[in-house]
């Protein structure tokens, strides 16, 4: 019955290709031939190998979305998000500090900026001799990232000046390029804020302090300040004024590939919590024969799957998102939702992945216990989980 | 990795369209979300408070066309996937829980399995009739004595006698059993194998050996019929078994695999329906001088519903495009086991989640037996038992996340 539906090659799969599929398996047998064995020493240092952002860029895993003209790998946005969940899978920091550099600084100056800065600066940023970072976040204003926003910027002549500190910033020790937001037109609140590309040789900016995490260590984060730091003005990333934009379209973006940083930590916690659950004996068999720890592993995967199923959908759905488009209607819904659900399901499997491997998973030199210190900011960075359901609602309840 | 040419925007739209339905897929969902909002969600009222069954409702389904979807057209269905099948569950459970759970039993576990383990004989017999609506259809598996464990406890029993099966025991809780004309049947034809000695059979109801001893009183999903049936030497021909004599155990398990995905949707159509009905409410009802939705903690619960309904969207829908073009016989084991299995216990726990908070901010009036949001309420429950247990749906998993 029903030939003709059956195995229908073009049907919808609602999940990942073939050819997607082998795009993962590619990347995962080279991240973890050459990052995996780094972790646990990256946790204890808390530093980023130099060797790491031009090996990225030798084999292609840098400017995934940037056009091959401008050196990068022309690659669609889910591509990017599959790439970034295997990396984040087998090592979690370096996922961590690859997004803020490909997604948050370099597919924004891609997006956003004109031909010569894109000329200028992103042949370097997609072969690793250049990292980058994004800076939004400050002491002052995190949830309320526009409204708070005490950094300006003060044209002079052809430069601006900048003033004011960022904070949190993934990168912000190591990177050369910082895309900054500032405000142009204070008086103008959220409307008057500007986006900039900051060379961190420029005279008045430096790294007050490189932050000490809990977790993604290995991954720098710090402390930006910038003091009568001049930029020309050709560094303006948009039209002056127009940075909410950019900004608001590029949350949307990174909260949808920051679901496959997650998808990835919580893949490998999974996938070792089954192995230790195979291999433990207590009352004489292996701990998976009981129904307790095999709820567990159930519960993990399903919610693994079921996040990662949106997850998939939101990328899918972000593909071709115009410049300035974003940041209102049914992608911020949704890349909202996917964030919000990609993290909680990361929080509860790392939970369970802890308890799993019982006091072991205790000790801080074990990759379970890396996993779990990961967790907890998936939760609070790119929008914490409230002001994702703030802006959820926010378009549930428009158009009344 | 290999540098390429950027993505065209026709290589873009492929991966989002991978991610949406089909403009075929979306014309059906348009026609059935119709007919369903103007015919079957005014009956809701009446068959809740009545647990009545319109009568003529499945001969009305059948002229409307939902009825039938995975069968050919020339047996008088709508030639669509199981996929689709499951979209028209969905459409349908939102605007009428119970008549999308009596058509799921016809439709999906009746009909759509004699479909597909049945002898063209079969199907032509039946397929047609329960394609109109002339005939009901329901699937009895459970047993007083077997729920989780539905095949090792099977105690009904089916034995050969010349040209006949002898087929003695009882069912429980089978949607559809007071009214079919039609059922599937399984039986242990051979005790001494166990689950691999079960078989199926289609049983006409007006065989005299078969009753319904009583129709059964539901909590939700009232007016949708269930029953416990009893066979007492109902004698039927050898020709009523489907497929080989001890083969049911394929038939059975890989038709619980697209049960359990067909169950997703049921759950992803009222938990939107949840959410819908919440947001009404909370944007009219005026507490503190202003409507409730201004309050960040019912705005905080509006989002969470979303995103259980979403979630449970995609991968309900992931799960169901697996199941598309799945072999006869395949299923019940690994990959597709495991991903139905989590796809229907994600949603059964989603739309309890959904439907509890949305019944929440109903406040007193969700309370009330006789509002659409408490009639969904206790609806709840139900998708977490039905179709194996969430616990089973767990056992699945993690039997085959172990087997690797």
């Amino acid at each position: 019955m029903n030939e003709r539906l059956r195995n229908v090659p073009d049907l919808p799969t609602h999940y990942l290709t073939e050819e997607q599929q082998a795009l993962a398996d590619q990347a995962s047998k080279f991240f973890f031939s050459e990052f995996h064995h780094l972790n646990a020493e990256m946790d204890d240092t808390d530093d980023l190998s130099p060797s790491i952002f031009p090996k990225l860029g030798e084999m292609g895993y840098l400017g995934l979305n940037v056009a091959p003209e401008f050196g990068g790998a022309g690659l669609d946005f889910t591509s990017a998000c599959i790439i970034t969940e295997e990396l984040s899978r087998a090592s979690a920091a370096i996922g961590l500090s690859h997004v803020a550099h490909d997604n948050l600084c370099v597919n924004n100056i891609y997006r956003n900026a004109n031909d010569d800065l894109r000329r200028k600066y992103l042949p370097g940023l997609c072969d690793g001799s250049l990292i980058g970072a994004l800076g939004l976040t400050e002491p002052g204003a995190g949830s309320d990232a526009l409204g708070s926003m005490r950094t300006t910027a003060r044209k002079d002549g052809d430069h601006y000046v900048l003033n004011g500190s960022k904070i949190f910033i993934t990168n912000g020790p190591i990177a050369d390029i910082v895309l900054v937001y500032a405000k142009t037109s204070p008086e103008k609140g959220a409307k008057g804020i500007s986006a900039f590309i900051v060379e961190t040789d420029t005279p008045g900016f430096k790294v007050a302090q490189k932050l000490n995490k809990m977790g993604f260590r290995g991954s720098p984060t710090g402390e930006l300040v910038f003091e009568d730091c001049r930029v020309p003005a050709k560094n303006m990333v948009g039209k002056p004024d127009g940075g909410v934009a950019v900004t608001m379209s590029g949350l949307d973006l990174e909260r949808a590939i920051v679901c496959f940083n997650a998808m990835g930590i919580a893949r490998r916690a999974l996938e070792i919590s089954i192995d230790y659950a195979k291999t433990r004996q207590q009352f004489g068999k292996p701990i998976a024969s009981f129904q307790m720890v095999q709820a567990m592993l159930a519960e993990m995967y399903t919610e693994i799957e079921a996040a990662r199923s949106l997850s998939l959908r939101t990328a899918a759905m972000c593909e071709g998102l115009e410049e300035g488009e974003g940041g209102r209607g049914e992608i911020h819904k949704l890349t909202a939702a996917a964030i919000f659900k990609a993290a909680a399901a990361t929080s509860f499997v790392l939970d369970r992945a802890v308890q799993i491997h019982g006091g072991s998973g205790y000790m801080r030199d074990t990759e379970v216990n890396r996993l779990y210190r990961t967790g907890r900011v998936l939760e609070v960075g790119a929008g914490t989980q409230e002001v994702r359901k703030l802006i959820i609602s926010g378009e549930l309840l428009k158009n009344i | 990795m290999n540098v390429q040419a950027e993505p065209g925007m026709a290589a873009l739209a492929a991966i989002k369209a991978n991610y949406s339905l089909t403009p075929e897929q979306r014309q059906i969902v348009d026609h059935v979300d119709r007919v369903a909002r103007e015919i079957l969600h005014p009956l809701q009222e009446k068959m809740d408070a009545e647990e009545w069954w319109p009568e003529d409702l499945f001969r009305q389904m059948g002229e409307l066309g939902l009825l039938g979807i995975t069968a050919p057209e020339e047996l008088g269905g709508s030639g669509q996937n199981e996929f689709t099948q499951a979209l028209v569950s969905e459409t349908i459970s939102k605007w009428n829980p119970a008549v999308g759970l009596s058509h799921g039993a016809h439709d999906n576990l009746c009909l759509n399995n004699i479909l597909r383990n049945g002898s063209d004989e079969q199907v032509r017999k039946y397929v047609p009739g329960l394609c109109s609506g002339e005939l009901v259809g329901a699937l009895g598996l459970t047993e007083p004595g077997a729920g989780s464990d539905a095949l090792g406890s099977m105690a009904t029993g089916a034995v050969r006698d010349g040209n006949d099966y002898v087929i003695n025991g009882s069912k429980i809780y089978i949607t559809n059993g007071p009214i079919a004309d039609v059922i599937l049947v399984y039986a242990k034809t051979d005790k001494a194998k166990g689950a691999k000695g079960i078989s199926a059979f289609i049983v006409e109801t007006d065989n005299p050996g078969f009753k319904v001893a009583q129709k059964l009183d539901k909590m939700g999903f009232r007016g949708s019929p269930t029953g416990e049936l009893v066979f007492e030497d109902c004698r039927v021909p050898a020709s009523a078994m489907i497929g080989a004599e001890n083969s049911g155990v394929s038939v059975v398990m890989s038709g619980l695999d697209l049960e359990r995905a067909m169950v997703a949707s049921v759950c992803v159509g009222m938990a939107e329906r949840a959410l819908e009905l919440a947001l009404d409410y909370a944007r009219i009802r005026e507490q503190f001088g202003k409507p409730i939705a201004s309050f960040q903690m019912v705005q905080s619960k509006l989002a969470e519903i979303y995103i259980e309904v979403e979630t449970a969207r995609a991968f309900g829908y992931r799960a169901l495009a697996a199941c598309v073009g799945l072999p006869k016989g395949a299923g019940g084991r690994g990959e597709i086991h495991k991903l139905t299995a989590a796809a229907c216990l994600y949603a059964g726990e989603a739309f309890n989640k959904a439907v509890t908070e949305a019944c929440h901010i109903h406040g007193g009036s969700g309370y009330m037996q006789d509002t659409e949001i408490n009639r969904l309420y206790r609806a709840n429950k139900l998708l977490e038992i039905g179709a194996g247990t969430s616990e089973v749906r767990k056992i699945i998993i993690a039997e085959e996340l172990l087997r690797a």
